[in-house]
């Protein structure tokens, strides 16, 4: 599928999921209805450098007043050709450049690279490693799920408020990050068949401090948001995904809960140890912003759950598994998918390896990206307000869309 | 004590009698006028720093604490960048609209202060229709606004420009709908006799129109309508910066832009004070015990106590759409404000009656009034759409 494609006037059209319905909405000229004051259509190019795209995004709004009657997403202005890069150097090597994808996110970002690689390669995680990975991926969902509302409430007009408050918290966890593998954000913490060194001194017992704490701050976080009379006026009915659509167009993470999908693939596939961990899946039931923004503060606390389990279940043991090495990695011809819950999504890496050191082919299948998909679906009809706030309900990062 | 209050005015005089005879009235309008841009400028100044340090704390950080001991002297260094600033033009922007815009904000609202009492014999022309005159002159921002709008040539200017112009227009009407009470209440237009009415005590306690049921209404209303007559949170939409980058400001840089945040500031301390001079006593002292201390300062400790309400709320609540913004003055704020103007009438006609506990009847009656019609209004525009929702968990 061609990002240049000209001759539907929205590239997705073939992805939306009452297909012909859609399409044929989107292929309308932007002509103005007779029966209307006559006004002309507004174009503006929202981005890529406008306050709120969340980085190099832009969209081409057609504009009826204020209501958006047209929608374009253009992407592709931090493309920095990860995957090719990927193919050119060994398994090893594209590790650290996994964490600059979604840069908010570099533990799960590790954790989906390494599991593919381990699948390729057939390497077993031992179980001190395998908690340390559940451990780091949890504390990065919460960072990831209260950054995400700080920029939601920042899009919606909040002044910073509830964003500094977010990242007040997220900055602990970063402490953590820091602390665990010498940088805050780009961690290059795992390796393929466990992770890279063993936790410092102290370190769960600072751990659990954070997760201890870490209600307290969201109930206060809740307080100042949750009942909002504001807030439930511009999120409730703005943005709706209906749940076929969500489905159709594979939408992932809790953009596809708050449509109604009881999917998370930490339960689908159990993968690493997630089966030992008692936690549940919350599910909006009008797919729109508020019920977006409500999933996620339940994730929030569903992996709260799992942390204080985790940290404390940890066993003692080693944290890589004996048989991989990290010098001339090479595994045998073959293919693997590896994919795990991310904070944005499913977050997979698909590799082909011709049994050389370096990867035949190297795919990311971007959350941010594939969930970006439906964002006309999601905007026409409402207002420029509206869009701001719905491209903020979905999460994106755009190292990890444009790759 | 007598000369503290009036030291101002007596200042005034002195200088004005030392001026040779025929250029006094030069002298007169030259020392009104100065000490008003003076006084003002500084408020400015002083709001802005004190407006960052505050949202610092509200936020969690300490805003700005560089320049000069506890960074006071940031508002110095913003004008002098603001001054060295490049002025840039957009090329096809109608450059002498785009240079007017700014003066024709700037200088009502410097206008409207001419009429507010800022203390005892401390009003800078004592117009018979003082209330008229600073409505109608407030009124023409949004000329400015709109002048700003379509001469930058820019879209984001324009839609910006067209939310200023719906937006100052229906709050308009709340705004001056509800300061019609008190002109009802007091018969009078002009400032100093509207805060003379409240200069009374009844045992001990101000007769303020803000302690009667139609006062206290009136005033929140005002305060809502004002808050969105001066564009500021969280009715912000005409410079809204997550989503139309800064409105009809975008096109604007150095110096131009620094007289746009200064006419919206002086905006907002026109509206404040209007707001105190109607319903908080003008510059009337809040008990009897204190009426001695100067007049003047009782007028701005009320007003820094408004600005300050204005940055707490900015710092706490998102802001609203722009059909919730029509929808909110039109149907909600309106019907209001004529049913507080019932109210203020049925005060000022139940003032004769004399049986014991009056007060308490008609307290109870104008409060139940407005506060059934709050009530009904809500209930009927909160249309139910959204059920308090209840979360699931799959499996």
């Amino acid at each position: 599928m061609s990002l240049t494609s000209t001759g539907a006037a929205n590239p997705f059209g073939a992805l939306s999921a009452n297909g012909t319905e859609s399409v044929q909405r989107f292929s309308r000229s932007p002509k103005p209805d007779p029966g209307d004051l006559g006004g002309e259509l507004l174009e503006v190019s929202m981005g890529p450098h406008h306050p709120s795209t969340h980085g190099v995004f832009r969209m081409d709004v057609v504009l009826d007043g204020e209501t958006v009657v047209k929608l374009k997403p253009v992407f592709g202005y931090l493309h920095r050709n990860h995957e090719k890069i990927a193919e050119n150097t060994s398994y090893l090597g594209s590790m650290p450049y996994t964490d600059r994808l979604d840069y908010l996110c570099s533990m799960t970002n590790n954790w989906a690279y390494a599991l593919s690689v381990e699948k390729l390669a057939g390497l077993q995680v031992p179980e001190r490693a395998q908690y340390i990975r559940v451990i780091t991926a949890e504390l990065t969902r919460l960072l990831n799920h209260t950054c995400l509302i700080g920029f939601l409430l920042q899009d919606m007009g909040a002044l910073g408020t509830p964003m500094m408050y977010a990242f007040r918290e997220r900055e602990k966890i970063l402490d953590l990050f820091e602390s665990l593998s010498g940088a805050r954000m780009m961690c290059n913490y795992m390796r393929f068949g466990g992770c890279r060194c063993e936790l410092p001194k102290h370190w769960l017992e600072q751990a659990r401090q954070v997760v201890e704490d870490f209600p307290h701050f969201l109930d206060e976080f809740e307080a100042l948001l949750t009942g909002n009379e504001i807030l439930l006026a511009r999120s409730q009915g703005v943005g709706v995904l209906p749940k076929d659509l969500a489905i159709n167009a594979s939408i992932t993470g809790p953009m596809l809960r708050a449509a109604g999908v009881g999917y998370d693939i930490r339960k689908v596939d159990n993968y690493g140890i997630y089966e030992r961990f008692e936690f549940r899946v919350p599910i909006g039931a009008h797919g729109d912003v508020f019920d977006r923004y409500m999933v996620r503060v339940l994730e929030m606390r569903e992996s709260l759950g799992i942390l204080r389990k985790a940290l404390t279940d940890i066993p003692e043991g080693p944290i890589m598994d004996p048989k991989s090495k990290l010098r001339g990695f090479k595994p045998k011809a073959g293919e693997a998918y590896g994919r795990i819950e991310g904070p944005k999504g499913e977050l997979g890496f698909y590799l082909i390896s011709d049994g050389s050191a370096n990867p035949f082919r190297y795919r990311v299948r971007p959350p941010s990206l594939i969930n970006l998909t439906v964002l006309e679906d999601m905007c026409l009809g409402h207002n420029v307000a509206d869009v701001v706030i719905i491209l903020g309900s979905v999460d994106i990062v755009l190292g990890e869309v444009d790759r | 004590m007598e000369t503290l209050d009036q030291i101002f005015v007596l200042a005034k005089h002195w200088l004005v009698a030392r001026v040779p005879e025929p250029l006094a009235w030069l002298a007169t309008i030259l020392l009104s006028i100065g000490p008003l841009i003076t006084v003002f400028a500084s408020c400015f100044a002083i709001t802005t720093i004190v407006e960052r340090k505050a949202l610092g704390r509200i936020q969690n950080r300490f805003g700005p604490n560089r320049v000069g001991p506890f960074g006071l002297l940031q508002p110095l260094a913003d004008g002098l960048k603001m001054l060295i600033k490049e002025d840039l033009v957009p090329a096809q922007a109608d450059k002498v609209v785009h240079l007017l815009a700014p003066f024709a904000l700037v200088v009502p609202a410097w206008l409207t202060f001419s009429v507010l009492p800022f203390g005892r014999n401390m009003t800078v022309i004592d117009l018979d229709a003082g209330l008229l005159f600073f409505f109608a002159v407030g009124a023409s921002s949004e000329l400015a606004v709109f002048m700003a709008g379509w001469s930058s040539r820019n879209k984001y200017a324009l839609m910006g420009a067209m939310r200023g112009i719906a937006q100052m227009i229906s709050y308009e009407v709340p705004l001056v709908l509800s300061t019609v009470a008190v002109v009802m209440s007091v018969g009078s237009l002009s400032l100093p006799s509207i805060v003379e009415a409240q200069s009374a005590y009844v045992f001990g306690m101000p007769t303020w129109h803000v302690f009667t049921p139609w006062g206290l209404s009136g005033f929140i209303l005002f305060l809502i309508a004002g808050a969105a007559e001066a564009n500021r949170a969280p009715f912000d939409l005409p410079e809204a910066e997550s989503e139309i980058i800064a409105g009809y400001l975008t096109e604007y840089s150095g110096f131009k832009y620094a007289l746009f945040f200064m006419g919206e500031y002086l905006g907002l301390f026109a509206i404040t004070g209007m707001g105190i001079t109607l319903f908080l006593g003008g510059w009337t002292a809040p008990v009897s015990f204190l009426a001695t201390t100067p007049s003047w300062f009782w007028f701005f400790a009320k007003f820094g106590a408004i600005i300050a309400l204005f940055i707490w709320v900015r710092g706490t609540v998102p802001r609203l759409r722009m059909d919730q913004l029509m929808k909110f003055a039109w149907k909600f704020l309106v019907p209001l404000t004529l049913v507080n103007l019932v109210v203020a009438a049925f005060w000022h006609f139940s003032g004769t009656w004399q049986f014991p506990g009056a007060i308490f009847a008609r307290w109870l009656l104008g409060a139940g009034f407005i506060g059934g019609a709050y009530v009904t209004l809500g209930r009927a525009l909160h249309t139910n759409q959204f059920p308090p929702r209840v979360y699931a968990y799959a499996e």
